[in-house]
């Protein structure tokens, strides 16, 4: 096992070595970079990647250009999770055969993938991985819509969300679904480790990440990625969208240790009301027309019985 | 090395699936991904049983379906080691996808493909339609005519598959059953001989050199896809046959046991000829002979190699005959037999060109008897003796009920 990196304050964590250029083609304001170089830069180590098709993918790698400085691939919109578990398979057939070229290295396998790519099309592929037990970390990048083709709804598209394919009209509020929960999924796997994290909260998601890659086995990381195209923010505002969400505890972060374990990692001081983070979004816009408002407050009513799920399933320690 | 060595006989008993296994045990893969269907099975199978008894060393992830078979192969590949793995008919289907992204990323791979009809209607049995499903991909494909061959080809297509001037992946195709459940005498390489001759793997921009990184299969759109694409065909087109038949003729000195990118018998004097591949060629050259007997100058030519499509070498074979029918074992399905098409079209520019009929075959694992090519080599000479096509251009043979022809 190799030494943990360690990261005394913000500073120095935001300025540690790139493997991730800031040169790409992400909307200003775009979370998923942020959330990307804070995985990177929670370790030292070496890293072997891979992107599944989505805004991350098409903005980081346009040939003859790459914004990557570690192994990087991308198969498909589905496979990511795959690609990376078939290298960490070689990865150990060529360490039992005593053929890897730098035999002391420890590489870490991380697979990035939107939501779209996790919750819907690639979700047999990363449960498939995390059945078999590969050493290796899926990361969400969860902004709730598929993104890179224009904003259609997702299975992560909370309820009321307008979007492409289920948008708000004449006789209709959006999105009829709630989201899915990936993250309970995922843990009933049985996994090592699985968890939410936030940009924002940058100590809380340095620790799972260095949590995540120093337990042996598969690790599912669900980050909350504001989208400021998609969910109509001012891209100035994607910490504040971000704290709205955290501090809502419309996206909370706890941890999941061994498929049971559940740990809250942040607690709000004051907990915002879900109407100021709906009301931050253009997506919600239309859930405050008054014969929606009844919407919002079944939003709240929603992540008060999460939270208090939540809450029990820590106390009782299952 | 940790794993024991095989003692094989000289000749072993072994159909097309399990000769298929012991070559990739012989070749040492460092991962294969698979995910069953019949009857590409055994292969996996048999893969799996030489892990357990420590014939062979590496990682072997049973998947949850093809489609991540394919996936992890790319993967492991672009991690930079030896990848195998094996499939047919609704899981090759499954796996088209990423047979793109795999040669598009020019990743050494080999895929053996038992080929099997494509439901609905469901049927597990031997045909082509599959194959076809992949000539397009930018795979080199192989195709056996019987377990030796399997045994043989894999061997070739992993030595071209990794060469530094190729790096792109491989298919060896048998047919379903006919070939791949049916025991033969098969000659057989000692352990070392096998591995000497497909070499030590040598990787090339792997993903596991942490002094290099690499970006494996970015985005190009109209400024660069056009270059790539262009690239991968043209060194398919130039490249990729010169090392074939340095492969062969290696192997050749090696087992001695002589393979052809086409494969013609009785051609330098035939009148008649069928093109045709798989089980299908050694049931011909039979009936060729004894078409010989009885006067008519019949010859077959066998695909060894379908991608890339050996077109000069088709044409040399072909330039002197009077009548040659093509057989597809697929359903063309609104169009002429692929094999038609293409056999065709290298015919075209011929100056004396042979009359060509198309015929479909063997569907769903329907036999393809003696009487059926007796009959076509009959039909082709009526053909040469009346100076024209008497016959519909496009037939099924051996359908029950009423006649199918078209055109
Ligand atoms: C098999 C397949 N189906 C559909 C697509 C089209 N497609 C590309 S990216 C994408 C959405 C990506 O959404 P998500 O995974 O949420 O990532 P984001 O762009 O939001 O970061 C879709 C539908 C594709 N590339 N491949
Ligand atoms: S559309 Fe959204 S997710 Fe995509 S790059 Fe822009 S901000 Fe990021």
């Amino acid at each position: 096992m190799s030494e943990m990196k360690k990261i005394k304050n913000l500073k120095e964590f935001s300025t540690s070595a790139d493997r991730f250029e800031g040169a790409n083609l992400l909307c200003p304001g775009c979370a998923h970079s942020i959330i990307v170089r804070e995985v990177l830069n929670a370790t030292n180590d070496d890293l072997v990647l891979s992107a599944s098709t989505g805004c991350l993918e098409v903005c980081t790698a346009v040939y003859p250009y790459t914004s990557w400085d570690a192994s990087w691939i991308h198969i498909g919109f589905e496979n990511g999770s795959t690609a990376v578990a078939g290298a960490e398979a070689m990865y150990k057939a060529l360490k039992t055969k005593g053929r890897l070229k730098q035999p002391d290295r420890n590489p870490k396998f991380v697979s990035f993938a939107g939501d779209g790519a996790s919750y819907d099309i690639g979700f047999q592929w990363i449960s498939g991985c995390m059945e078999r037990g590969h050493n290796i970390m899926h990361v969400v990048l969860d902004n709730e819509v598929y993104a890179n083709t224009g904003g259609q709804r997702s299975s992560s598209t909370p309820i009321g969300g307008s979007n492409t394919t289920t948008p708000a009209g004449r006789v209709s509020y959006g999105e009829k679904q709630n989201k899915k929960d990936m993250v309970a999924i995922m843990a009933a796997h049985g996994i090592p480790y699985s968890a939410q994290v936030a940009p924002n909260k940058w100590k809380d998601m340095v620790k799972k990440i260095q949590h995540g890659f120093a337990v042996d086995g598969p690790v599912f990381i669900n980050a909350v990625s504001p989208c400021t195209t998609e969910w109509k923010f001012d891209p100035k505002d994607t910490m504040m969208l971000t704290d709205l969400s955290t501090d809502s505890l419309v996206f909370p972060l706890y941890e999941i240790i061994d498929g049971h374990e559940l740990n809250i990692t942040y607690r709000p001081k004051n907990v915002v009301p879900v109407e100021e983070y709906l009301a931050a979004q253009g997506r919600f816009k239309h859930l405050f027309k008054d014969e929606y408002k009844y919407l919002i407050k079944e939003w709240q009513e929603r992540v008060d019985a999460n939270w208090a799920y939540l809450n029990r399933r820590e106390e009782a320690r299952v | 090395m940790a794993f024991d060595k095989m003692e094989l006989r000289e000749v072993e008993v072994w159909d097309g699936n399990f000769a298929a296994a012991q070559a990739m045990r012989q070749c040492q893969i460092d991962v294969v991904a698979a995910y069953p269907i019949t009857p590409s099975t055994p292969i996996v199978e048999g893969y799996a049983k030489f892990l357990a008894d420590n014939y062979v060393e590496g990682e072997y992830v049973m998947v949850e379906s093809e489609h991540a078979a394919m996936s992890g192969c790319i993967g492991a590949a672009a991690a930079g080691g030896r990848v195998a793995t094996a499939t047919s008919s609704q899981g090759f289907a499954l796996m088209v996808e990423t047979l793109y992204q795999a040669s598009g990323m020019r990743l050494p791979i080999v895929l053996n493909v038992v080929n099997r009809a494509l439901a609905a209607p469901l049927n597990v049995n031997g045909d082509h339609s599959d194959m076809y499903l992949g000539r397009d991909s930018g795979w080199i494909q192989f195709d056996a005519y019987c377990p030796q061959d399997a045994y043989d080809l894999n061997f070739i297509a992993f030595k071209v598959s990794e060469d530094h001037d190729v790096r792109l992946p491989a298919m060896v195709h048998q047919d379903g059953f006919m070939t791949s459940h049916t025991a033969q005498g098969v000659r057989t390489l000692k352990d070392d001989d096998a591995y000497g001759f497909v070499g030590d793997f040598k990787p090339m921009n792997d993903m596991l050199d942490f002094e290099h990184p690499v970006t494996h299969g970015v985005q190009t759109e109209e400024d660069w896809h056009f270059e790539h694409k262009a690239r991968q065909h043209n060194d398919l087109m130039t490249k990729v046959l010169p090392k074939i038949q340095t492969a062969f003729d290696e192997f050749e000195k090696l087992s001695g046991r002589k393979y052809n990118i086409v494969e013609k018998y009785d051609m330098d004097d035939a009148d008649v000829a069928v093109v045709c591949m798989g089980t299908s060629v050694e049931t011909a050259r039979e009936v060729a002979t004894e078409m010989r007997e009885k006067g008519i100058k019949a010859g077959v030519v066998g695909l060894r190699v379908i991608r890339p499509f050996p077109f000069m070498q088709i044409q040399e074979a072909l330039k002197g005959c009077k009548a040659v029918a093509t057989l597809d074992r697929s359903s063309p399905n609104g169009a002429p037999g692929m094999l038609f098409n293409e056999i065709s079209g290298c015919l075209y520019n011929l100056e004396t060109r042979p009359m060509l009929s198309g015929k479909v075959y063997g569907l769903g694992g329907r036999d393809l008897t003696k009487k059926h090519l007796t009959d076509l080599y009959t039909e082709l000479q009526a053909n040469v003796d009346a100076g024209k096509v008497t016959t519909p251009l496009q037939e099924f043979i051996g359908v029950r009920g009423p006649k199918l022809s078209f055109l």
